[in-house]
């Protein structure tokens, strides 16, 4: 009769719940398309501001140069950049991007590189502003080159070799294989993503289930039905669970979709990015942060039952729940910053030590040592977890806290 | 049966410190009678039913429902009581079948069993027309039949109904009062709290005076006029309530 009545509770509780547009909605809608809206939104997005800005030819002031018509006659021929004439404003038309960048030529420039001395060129920029660093690189690019030629031309001169100034080369090569590239640069963000869509899967049905079903008065109903109050809230536990899984399942799958399709998508776009083109779903890699993401889960779905259960409304609910958020985001964020390392301390902090894990996973790194301790000590905090939530359901004060 | 052993209920407040909630109540209620508990706001009512039905425990005392012992077995007598209250609110999103089948399965029947008795419950209740639309989309009166159908689902012995007609109109409040009278042409135990004194006047085959968390006088409403020479149960409520300390040693044991 006991493990009976926990699977009645789960089914009806799984049938209500999937009932509920906001459990719908945070379980199913939100993770198959919040990567692909991301991806190919602000991919999309991105790439067509990016390239709008590339095709624009910027508006340049030529500052000085009165003395140097050889240059100024240079920068007008440029079909990169529209010059425009001086004026003491300058600053002012680059803040108010009347003009996208300013150039100073110092005073008698020509003459200067005639006799072999060096000077200096500025660039006025609006930092931050990418149209105004567009402007810019035209501007040094074309400087850069300039003086490149008059280095050469110099050294000829002087019948000098260009090896002179160059005695040696530095080239930097990439021997780790594209997916740990790959893995690197995205797979904290992945883990990140998993992480708080498991949490917000779970979180919605937590509420609805016990602060919910308070205010709706029917906890009172069920609490006079034959069925165990542990019993109860593992049946319950188990509905949210299945919401926390099924929303990480399908954020794992549209995410690996989303990779796919970004490939052959994004890297059509921009074909100088080999990383994008040799990208990989490993299934191995996939079913490793799934195994990883399980007691996590089980810590979401035991701790968030327990708070909400506290909750007299689903609006107090809400407000308990919200700071938990916050916290899951600072410590699931970890995965994202550059530089941390998984160690023996980090690997039992929880939360911080799944997301770091399934980012090594995601570059193809797995040390089992590590593997072996977050699961087991995320395992002893969901049952704990689960142990608080099933003690809260015996306590007449919470369950009818007034 | 229900008998209630010197039940007590103390629950700690933040502001008021300790909470007598219900205070050594005893009574006694036999199958194929009414019992009801009459009281101000306050006065023990439904904590003392809560108590009869589980939900809550006693801090002392204990009371026997159809055979078992309230803090011992509740399993046990949840399974042979029906409760109703208006805060026994229905889940919206199933349907009065699905929620009636819920409570059913919860109870241990078994589906043939349980298709078997719903027919029968449905078919009673005029239910049919509307056994698959959600309860959220139920008319109140609609809703009264299907928590009804909820606690007969298992048949139990025990009804318990803690202000049943609370907040409903009139024809609503008739259609749970008829129930109650039915519960007791089948020889159920029944007992009901009420501040509606009409009601506990047409219903009851005893009446159980409970203020300030006490039992403060109990005996049928004929006993209770020939007692204080009223014929008015409010005010023979009233005297009661008022003569508080005189009146506790009226308690029949």
């Amino acid at each position: 009769m006991s493990l009976r009545n926990v699977g009645i509770v789960y089914r009806k509780e799984l049938l209500d719940s999937l009932r509920e547009r906001r459990t719908l909605i945070s379980m199913i809608v939100a993770p198959l398309l919040l990567m692909p809206m991301l991806t190919f939104g602000f991919g999309f997005a991105a790439y067509k501001l990016v390239s709008e800005a590339r095709r624009e030819v910027p508006r340049v002031m030529v500052l000085g140069g009165e003395d140097s018509p050889g240059i100024i006659a240079q920068l007008r021929a440029l079909n990169t950049i529209r010059l425009v004439p001086p004026r003491a404003d300058y600053v002012d038309q680059i803040a108010n991007k009347k003009i996208r960048a300013a150039v100073e030529i110092p005073k008698g420039f020509d003459a200067a590189m005639n006799r072999g001395q060096s000077t200096d060129v500025m660039v006025y920029v609006y930092e931050g502003d990418i149209r105004s660093s567009f402007a810019a690189q035209r501007v040094e690019r074309f400087f850069r080159d300039l003086r490149d030629r008059t280095v050469r031309a110099r050294l000829e001169t002087r019948n000098l070799s260009e090896s002179l100034l160059r005695p040696f080369g530095i080239t930097q090569k990439n021997v780790v294989p594209p997916e740990k590239v790959w893995g690197s640069i995205f797979g904290g963000v992945v883990a990140y993503m998993v992480i708080l869509l498991c949490l917000t899967g779970a979180m919605y049905p937590a509420m609805d289930l016990t602060a919910g079903e308070k205010e709706r008065g029917t906890m009172e109903t069920i609490l006079c039905s034959p069925v165990s109050r542990t019993h109860l809230v593992l049946g319950k536990f188990l509905t949210v669970l299945t919401a926390s899984l099924a929303t990480a399942a399908l954020s794992i799958f549209s995410m690996a979709m989303t990779i796919l399709g970004a490939k052959s998508t994004l890297g059509g776009l921009n074909p100088d990015s080999p990383t994008m083109l040799k990208v990989t779903v490993n299934p191995k890699a996939v079913v490793a942060v799934f195994v990883m993401i399980l007691p996590i889960a089980v810590i979401f779905s035991a701790g968030l039952l327990a708070i909400a259960l506290f909750a007299k409304s689903f609006r107090e609910a809400q407000t308990y729940i919200s700071p938990l958020t916050i916290l899951v985001v600072m410590l699931a964020v970890v995965s994202v910053l550059p530089g941390v390392e998984l160690n023996a301390r980090l690997a039992l902090l929880p939360i911080v030590n799944t997301s770091l894990v399934s980012k090594e996973i995601l570059t193809g790194t797995y040390h089992w040592n590590y593997i072996a301790l977050i699961f087991a000590s995320s395992c002893v905090y969901a049952a704990l977890a689960l142990g608080v939530a099933v003690k809260l359901f015996q306590r007449e004060d919470v369950l009818f806290r007034a | 049966m229900i008998e209630a052993r010197q039940l007590c209920k103390r629950f700690q407040d933040k502001k008021r410190g300790q909470i007598r909630a219900v205070d050594g109540v005893s009574f006694r209620c036999q199958p194929g009678q009414i019992y009801g508990l009459l009281g101000a706001n306050g006065a023990g009512k439904t904590t003392t039913l809560r108590m009869l039905a589980t939900i809550l425990e006693p801090t002392d005392g204990t009371a026997l429902v159809a055979g078992y012992d309230v803090v011992t077995q509740a399993e046990k007598v949840r399974a042979n009581v029906g409760f109703l209250s208006t805060a026994t609110a229905l889940y919206g999103r199933l349907s009065a079948q699905e929620l009636v089948e819920y409570f059913g399965r919860l109870h241990g029947l078994d589906e043939a069993v349980l298709q078997r008795r719903i027919a029968d419950i449905f078919r009673r209740l005029e239910m049919d027309e509307f056994r698959d639309r959600r309860c959220d989309k139920l008319s109140t009166g609609m809703k009264q039949k299907v928590s009804i159908a909820r606690t007969l689902v298992h048949d139990p012995p025990v009804m318990i109904f803690d202000e049943p007609t609370l907040g409903l109109d009139v024809m609503a409040a008739r259609t749970i009062v008829n129930f109650i009278r039915e519960c007791r042409q089948r020889g159920k135990t029944v007992i009901f709290s009420t501040h509606v004194m009409t009601e506990a006047e047409k219903l009851c085959d005893a009446i159980g005076i409970i203020h300030d968390g006490r039992l403060l006088v109990e005996g049928s409403l004929a006993q209770l006029r020939e007692r204080y020479g009223e014929g008015d149960l409010e005010e023979i409520f009233v005297r009661v309530v008022e003569r508080e300390p005189a009146s506790r040693s009226e308690v029949q044991p």
